[in-house]
């Protein structure tokens, strides 16, 4: 085990290296990012054993590994927003022919206009596709989900593709102190992918994605509903067997709890920005507020029954939301109520769109608010969502 | 936890002085943040990053508004950035320059790092290479960490004959500053 600074994207391509992964696919250009640079690197140099090969588009990118998926390799690739979108019906051929491909999603704005900064609209707008979807807050966990990630995906439980969203720049770009597994442990702990019970290859002739009877279509959408049930088991179950073995720091779990036992109001997040959250949480909690944070770590599966339990005597609930529904809520407002089913009042708030910076000082100012607000009984103001827009204030004070 | 600004010019390696300094703390068992704030990144453009160092975990992520230091790589930055609208009078700041230079109300640490890099031939296509004697300098003066953990630090992003004169010039740059 050792510990050293690292950007996100070279956590990823770390964990790439550690899971032995065996075919990488990548469009090279803009949208993409560090991370397929580096394995591109590792694999020059001779440290990762892999296929590489590069295409004309993410479209092509994601439907290589497909092939080498169903083929039975172990496969990686990384996108990012528009390059995201670009995938996006590959995307569904994957998760329905229910192979454990894994990718790296680095958040990004989707333009125009043209903005290279985080926020979640481009990973949310692929909720629905059958993938596993975490969301990392830390360098640390972006490496500790990506190897986690393969260990669910190819369980045979589970069989789903998992994606890990990692916040653009903010992560990606950013670089910690890391506590990176030793290799002869990862090689025991996360052995070669086991073969599927049917193998593509040169020479064999068999019929992949065929036209399906009605009946049968609806059967295995089915299937993998159930297979995304199973694995919130898979999830807690690995990624507690990796918090015991590695000891890397990264909670467990399918959400993290932050000073929620006594709490009379819950903040709701993911990514990055819950790091900012809890300091927030903190200086709420030495003002006398009896606040806590649930960061989800995978929206998809979704934690439920840990939601409902971890809220159910909580008064209110905020929830901070770097994607919308254009025409309804954010997303994550959206889930959340959904969950509750409306027995609790949520504030929803918009924030952070385009990669707008939030400190823990904005969080604490909102939350506080929020909490004045209940406790005025104001919170019936709160159907539509709020958008966190300080300059505007400003301006329109100035004016 | 101690939060410091890098302002620089695209190219003259900024972001890499912050990492090498997360690098550095990172090897001292602490904990540390390099932040890049890209955006219109291009040669020659005012590009800003971010250090933070602790003896804790660091949760936050967001950009730093009240640094404990700030390090500019140019002393014509003063000329096209206003200090004050950064950091407020009082924090200390490190330039790059040959001569002394006063700012009102600060405490002001100068380091010759073009002269560094010049006097070592490290030099790339006519951009002196100073981010190195820049992340040395601001080791030492803002007290981030050892010289020793610096040069190892510096073996992840160079390798040999640029590996070599980059360890010397982070130790000029370290015995010249005050």
């Amino acid at each position: 085990m050792i510990r050293k600074a690292l950007i996100g994207s070279h956590a990823i391509a770390m964990a790439v290296k550690l899971a032995n992964v065996e075919v990488i696919s990548a469009y090279p250009i803009t949208p993409q990012t560090i991370i397929v640079e580096k394995i591109a690197d590792m694999i020059e140099r001779g440290e990762l054993k892999a296929e590489y090969i590069r295409v004309e588009s993410e479209h092509s990118a994601l439907a290589v590994v497909y092939g080498a998926s169903a083929g039975g390799s172990r496969v990686f690739t990384a996108t990012s927003s528009h390059g995201l979108l670009y995938m996006y019906e590959m995307l569904w051929w994957v998760a329905n022919s229910r192979l454990p491909v894994v990718m790296a999603v680095v958040t990004r704005s989707i333009g125009p206009p043209w903005n290279i900064h985080t926020d979640h609209q481009d990973v949310l707008s692929v909720r629905d596709s059958g993938w596993i979807i975490g969301f990392a807050e830390n360098v640390q966990e972006v490496l500790d989900m990506t190897l986690q990630a393969y260990k669910i995906s190819e369980d045979r439980r589970v069989l789903l593709p998992s994606i890990i969203a990692l916040d653009g720049f903010i992560l990606s770009h950013t670089s910690e102190p890391v506590v990176i597994p030793e290799p002869s442990e990862v090689n025991e702990w996360l052995p070669p992918r086991k073969p599927l019970p049917f193998k593509v290859e040169a020479g064999k002739f068999f019929a992949v994605g065929n036209l399906g009877p009605d009946d049968v279509t609806m059967e295995l959408r089915w299937y993998i509903w159930r297979a995304m049930e199973r694995a919130k088991y898979t999830i807690n179950e690995v990624s507690l067997d990796y918090a015991k073995r590695f000891n890397t720091g990264s909670p467990a779990g399918l959400l993290e709890t932050y000073r929620t036992t006594d709490a009379k109001y819950i903040a709701i997040s993911m990514g990055s920005w819950s790091g900012d959250i809890k300091e927030a949480i903190d200086i709420l909690r030495d003002e006398g507020y009896n606040v806590g944070l649930i960061r989800l770590r995978y929206i998809r599966p979704f934690p439920l029954e840990e939601l409902r339990d971890t809220v159910s005597s909580a008064k209110a609930l905020i929830v901070f939301d770097r994607a919308v529904s254009m025409g309804h809520q954010g997303i994550l407002g959206m889930e959340v109520v959904s969950a509750t089913n409306s027995k609790i009042p949520v504030k929803n708030i918009i924030a952070g769109l385009g990669g707008v910076d939030v400190s823990h000082h904005d969080f604490s100012n909102i939350i506080r608010g929020f909490i004045e607000e209940y406790e005025s009984g104001l919170s019936i103001e709160w159907s539509i969502p709020e958008w966190y827009m300080p300059w505007m204030i400003k301006e329109s004070e100035e004016r | 936890m101690r939060e410091y600004i890098i302002i620089s010019r695209g190219g003259q390696g900024g972001v890499t002085a912050s990492r090498i300094l997360a690098s550095a703390v990172a090897l001292e068992g602490g904990w540390a943040q390099a932040i890049p704030e890209f955006g219109a990144e291009r040669r020659g453009a005012i590009v800003k990053s971010y250090l933070r160092i602790s003896d804790k975990p660091i949760l936050r992520h967001s950009i730093v508004k009240t640094p404990h230091g700030v390090s500019i790589f140019s002393s014509k930055i003063l000329e096209l950035v206003d200090i004050n609208t950064l950091t407020p009078p009082g924090i200390p700041i490190l330039i790059n320059s040959r001569g002394r230079i006063e700012v009102k109300d600060r405490t002001v640490y100068t380091i010759d790092a073009t002269g560094i890099a010049l006097k070592l031939g490290l030099v790339i296509a006519g951009w002196p290479l100073v981010n190195i004697p820049m992340a040395s300098a601001m080791a030492k003066v803002f007290n981030i960490a050892s010289l020793d953990n610096i040069i190892e630090a510096m073996g992840e992003y160079f390798r040999g004959k640029l590996l070599e004169l980059n360890i010397e010039a982070a130790k000029l740059a370290w015995s010249s500053v005050g």
